[in-house]
């Protein structure tokens, strides 16, 4: 295995020094002079970058199995390693279900395979993502794939009994389950944000009263029961108060942002261009701002991308008939930095705790992942360039889709190389 | 938005030239003034009574926007030597125009056939300028979606020469020698603040008069 | 260049007047014995419906035929939306025949747009009703219609000052969009008057007064547009019943006795009788109805009249 001398980096945004990575792991931190280069050494001039630990990502849609043509395991891996990712949580909607204890391994093995990032299958709640009936989490938990996340994202466990259940029965494995807040009755047919606009496009409104009134429940439920919940793509300044409440109370609730939230918003439903409809939709700037600091405080504990690739005939189309989601995995650390570090909210370690630690942690998976850059830890490291900038163009994407809402965009940042367990991902910017 | 095409009030210069010096550095000089004017339509009413031997049957048709004054002043002369109306109408040739597709889209003008239509009666067109004779050529194809009139005659105010097309007037106010890099401008009252036909050219001298 | 009638909030006041001034020249050639214009000869206008909607498209087919424009009448087979072919492919048929003017109706808000926008074809797109988005050329024969009624005598269409109430289903309605910005930019006054489930959110940022209150805002009606109410909407939650509708929101003979004697009675169409107006309303002197039909066709030539006509578009609002 190759041994890297990172030579002048900067860790988290500290002072310049050298990071050796040797038999995939963070040898030796510092002073150079000494350190055995028997083995044949690579240097990489880190002047300028910033180390960070490899970004977990609690929220991917990796597609495989079923939709092979918008993704697959190992193109969506590819791109989460051009993102800074090592590690990241494939979601369960795929088709079939990943309800299952043969689909969860199917998934995790082939993420094994491509090598690109540590695969780790969510589960489903329910069988089929139905919301009738709880599906074998137990069998997941135990199975290879060490399944700990649980959610139907895509739908909401929107029956208050189902979810109680499910909450408590995720205790036995120190489980969470990942609720994706959507109230079912108070968004049929919804197409993006209620608010002036929508009413003006003639597209039905998407209330934040449908997100908030299931997080308000499901954080009592979280309460009543003693479980951990986690809330997926939280979207609006009311779900942002609710959680901070909860965690006041001392509930065991966590949160996800996403990089297109803090970003976009509701405004750009008005080019009528479906690149822009995603689920949750886009909302306020007033949301936005309020998600970025509940970001910065801390009620918000992480970013995670909800990477939801799509092929191209289901966005080039009328808004009504597209599908909900954009790409987001190589562009998820540079909106970061541009909506939270640019403008003073997040300092870098800020950035590793969001982006990295934390979301390890609500894994469960922190005994590999988003671990911190000292020496004996796991060589999962990004090296990261903040002051490049970049016009993002589709047709670079690793992904097998092109649904970026941030074509032609210019991004600061740049992914200039991405460590698995010492192995290079990427290197001088290239897929490996 | 392109600029709009105006109909409310018309623009002063008729049937001018596409190009040519602008007014900024051009000369302008009155070739007929009120008095000038009154005397013109006065002949003109006269001879269109003497060629049709009365007003019987008479449609006078100005093409908007000077014509339709134009036309109205003739009928009124007619109407005092003959004691008897004759129906006056607009016809809006803008859709018409063979110059319609190279140039933004322009406003209509009205277009009111008198009750009495025009099908067995004799039609004289009225119109400020006559130049290329094409807006002539434009109203006759209107006239045709229109009805069938016994006889299509043309009066103008000035003929300035130029004619693009086998088109003559049969009633002229004043014949007009220009070059094609002069403008010749009617003024009316009603529409415009006085009376008069002024010819605008570049301030050269070579013009002829 | 301004290429396409997609929303009557690209029309300016300037532009609105100009297509309605265009209208009155063009609605006296219904009195003609030709009833036919030369001005788009030459030119193909497809007429688009992914809904059905034999009213409008038989409006704009009259009026593209009056201008002598070839007419295509495409009656696309259910949208995307139900896997049929998708409005890109159907676009890039259009564009391979040629078409300079697609008018079309989607049951999709925005779906115009897209067509406009995407790149997919390089003709004028005109709206003909898109989801419930708007309706632009309902909207300006409506407005035409009033002005002709209440328009005064000024040289210029206008309603300065007229109050017009719109009354129905304004969540779901599409006129209503587009009427209320328009007549707005004409200088009236529009209330809409609806329960208070049938009002999109955000109306208060619309440019018009809203009244859950029939009885109290028709005595000052200048003109009261009735829309329809599908019996679907019942199920829907937005209000009890059928009957209890027409008794807070029906036009009935005892609301049209507070009428002002000039005020006039308006509906789109189609009419859902004994629901929002009565048998007897509807086919009163007051009623307008069967006139904003024929003023249909002289709106959409002078809409047809103004895209096409020229080198380039003499309205509209959208690169």
């Amino acid at each position: 295995m190759t041994t890297y001398w990172i030579k002048n980096v900067s860790i988290l945004g500290g002072q310049p020094t050298n990071l050796v990575l040797n038999e995939g792991r963070i040898g030796h931190i510092g002073d150079l002079r000494g350190v055995s280069s028997d083995d044949g050494v690579e240097e990489i001039d880190g002047t300028g970058l910033i180390a960070l630990p490899g970004l977990v990502d609690l929220h991917t849609h990796l597609r495989e199995p079923g939709r092979e043509d918008a993704e697959t395991v190992e193109s969506g891996t590819r791109a989460a390693a051009m993102g800074g990712f090592t590690a990241v949580h494939a979601m369960a909607n795929t088709e079939p279900v990943a309800d299952t204890a043969g689909v969860v391994e199917q998934v995790w093995r082939l993420g094994r395979e491509a090598g690109y990032c540590d695969v780790y299958p969510v589960g489903a709640v329910t069988v089929g993502l139905a919301g009738q009936q709880l599906a074998e989490l137990g069998a997941m938990a135990d199975s290879a794939a060490r399944v700990r996340v649980f959610s139907d994202d895509g739908k909401c466990v929107s029956d208050a009994v189902l979810m109680r259940r499910a909450l408590e029965y995720v205790k036995a494995f120190d489980g969470v389950v990942a609720q994706h807040a959507q109230e079912p009755r108070l968004t049929e047919g919804a197409q993006m944000n209620e608010g002036e606009l929508s009413g003006r496009l003639g597209l039905a409104g998407w209330p934040a009263v449908a997100e908030e009134a299931i997080i308000a429940r499901d954080v009592l439920l979280a309460e009543h029961v003693g479980s951990r919940l986690h809330v997926c793509h939280v979207s609006t300044a009311g779900s942002v108060e609710l959680i901070r409440w909860a965690k006041g109370k001392g509930v065991q609730v966590t949160a996800e942002a996403c990089p297109h939230h803090l970003l976009l918003t509701d405004d750009l439903a008005a080019t009528y261009d479906p690149i822009y409809k995603v689920n949750p939709p886009l909302r306020s700037t007033a949301d936005a701002e309020a998600l970025r600091a509940g970001l910065a405080d801390g009620t918000i504990d992480i970013v995670a991308t909800d990477h939801a690739p799509h092929p191209l005939e289901d966005k080039d189309c009328e808004w009504a008939a597209a599908a909900f989601g954009m790409l987001g995995l190589e562009t998820a650390l540079s909106i970061v930095q541009q909506t939270m570090v640019d403008t003073g909210l997040l300092d870098w370690a800020g950035v590793a705790e969001r982006m990295s630690y934390a979301p390890a942690r609500i894994g469960r998976v922190s005994d590999v992942q988003g671990r911190p850059i000292v020496a004996g830890e796991p060589a999962n490291v990004v090296l990261y360039d903040p002051r490049a900038t970049r016009v993002v163009d589709p047709a670079e994407s690793q992904s097998l889709s092109r649904n970026t809402p941030y074509r032609g965009m210019e991004l600061p940042g740049r992914v200039v190389a991405t460590f698995l367990r010492g192995k290079a991902t990427v290197l001088d910017g290239k897929i490996q | 938005m392109p600029a709009h095409p105006q109909h409310v009030p018309p623009s002063p210069t008729t049937d001018s030239p596409t190009s040519g010096p602008q007014a900024s550095a051009d000369i302008s000089r009155v070739v007929l003034d009120d008095s000038d004017i009154t005397r013109a339509l006065t002949r003109i009413a006269h001879e269109i009574l003497e060629r049709n031997k009365g007003a019987a049957d008479l449609v006078l048709l100005g093409i908007p926007t000077r014509g339709v004054p134009l036309a109205e002043r003739i009928a009124a002369r007619i109407a005092a030597v003959e004691g008897q109306d004759v129906p006056v109408g607009s016809l809006d040739v803008t859709m018409y125009r063979d110059d319609l597709r190279m140039k933004p889209a322009r406003a209509l003008l009205p277009t009111q056939i008198p009750a009495s239509g025009i099908d067995g009666r004799t039609v004289v067109l009225v119109d400020d300028v006559l130049f290329s004779g094409r807006t002539i050529r434009a109203a006759l194809d209107a006239l045709n979606d229109i009805g069938r009139p016994r006889a299509v005659q043309l009066a103008v105010l000035v003929d300035r020469g130029h004619r693009e097309l086998p088109i003559r007037a049969d009633f002229v106010g004043k014949n007009l020698p220009t070059s094609l890099l002069e403008r010749v401008k009617v003024s009316l009252g009603g529409i415009d603040e006085v009376d008069a036909v002024t010819i605008q050219g570049p301030a050269t001298g070579e013009v002829t008069a | 260049m301004k290429r396409h009638l997609l929303s009557t909030a690209d029309l300016s006041r300037d532009d609105a007047e100009l297509i309605l001034a265009t209208a009155a020249e063009l609605r006296e050639l219904a009195d003609r014995p030709i009833k036919k214009l030369p001005a788009l000869r030459g030119r193909t206008v497809v007429n688009l419906f992914f809904e059905d909607s034999t009213r409008t498209r038989i409006s704009f087919e009259a009026a593209a035929k009056r201008l002598s424009a070839d007419v295509i009448n495409f009656a696309a087979k259910g949208s995307s939306l139900s896997k049929g072919e998708s409005l890109k492919d159907t676009a890039l048929t259009l564009e391979a025949m040629g078409a300079d003017a697609v008018v079309v109706r989607h049951g999709a808000s925005g779906a115009p747009h897209r067509l406009a926008h995407s790149g997919w074809v390089r003709s004028n797109v005109v709206n003909a009703g898109d989801g419930t988005h708007e309706h632009p050329t309902q909207a300006l024969l409506d407005a035409f219609t009033m002005v002709r009624h209440l328009g005064g005598s000024g040289a210029k269409p206008s309603l300065d000052g007229r109050r017009v109430v719109i009354v129905g289903d304004v969540l779901h309605s599409r006129v209503a969009r587009s009427n209320a910005l328009l007549l707005n930019t004409l200088g009236a006054e529009v209330t809409l008057v609806a329960p208070p489930t049938l009002l999109p959110v955000g109306v208060e940022s619309w440019p018009v007064e809203t009244s859950y209150d029939l009885d109290a805002v028709i005595p000052k009606a200048d003109a009261v547009m009735m829309l329809r109410v599908q019996r679907e909407r019942m199920s829907g939650g937005f209000f009890p019943t059928a009957r209890e509708y027409s008794r807070r929101y029906g036009l009935d003979g005892r609301r049209m006795a507070t009428l002002q004697d000039h005020t006039i009675v308006m509906h789109p169409g189609p009419m859902v009788r004994g629901m929002e107006i009565t048998a007897d309303v509807a086919d009163s002197d007051r009623s307008v109805i069967v006139e904003q039909v024929t003023n249909g066709v002289a709106v959409r030539m002078a809409v047809l009249y103004l895209l096409l006509g020229g080198s380039e578009p003499a309205v509209g609002g959208e690169e």
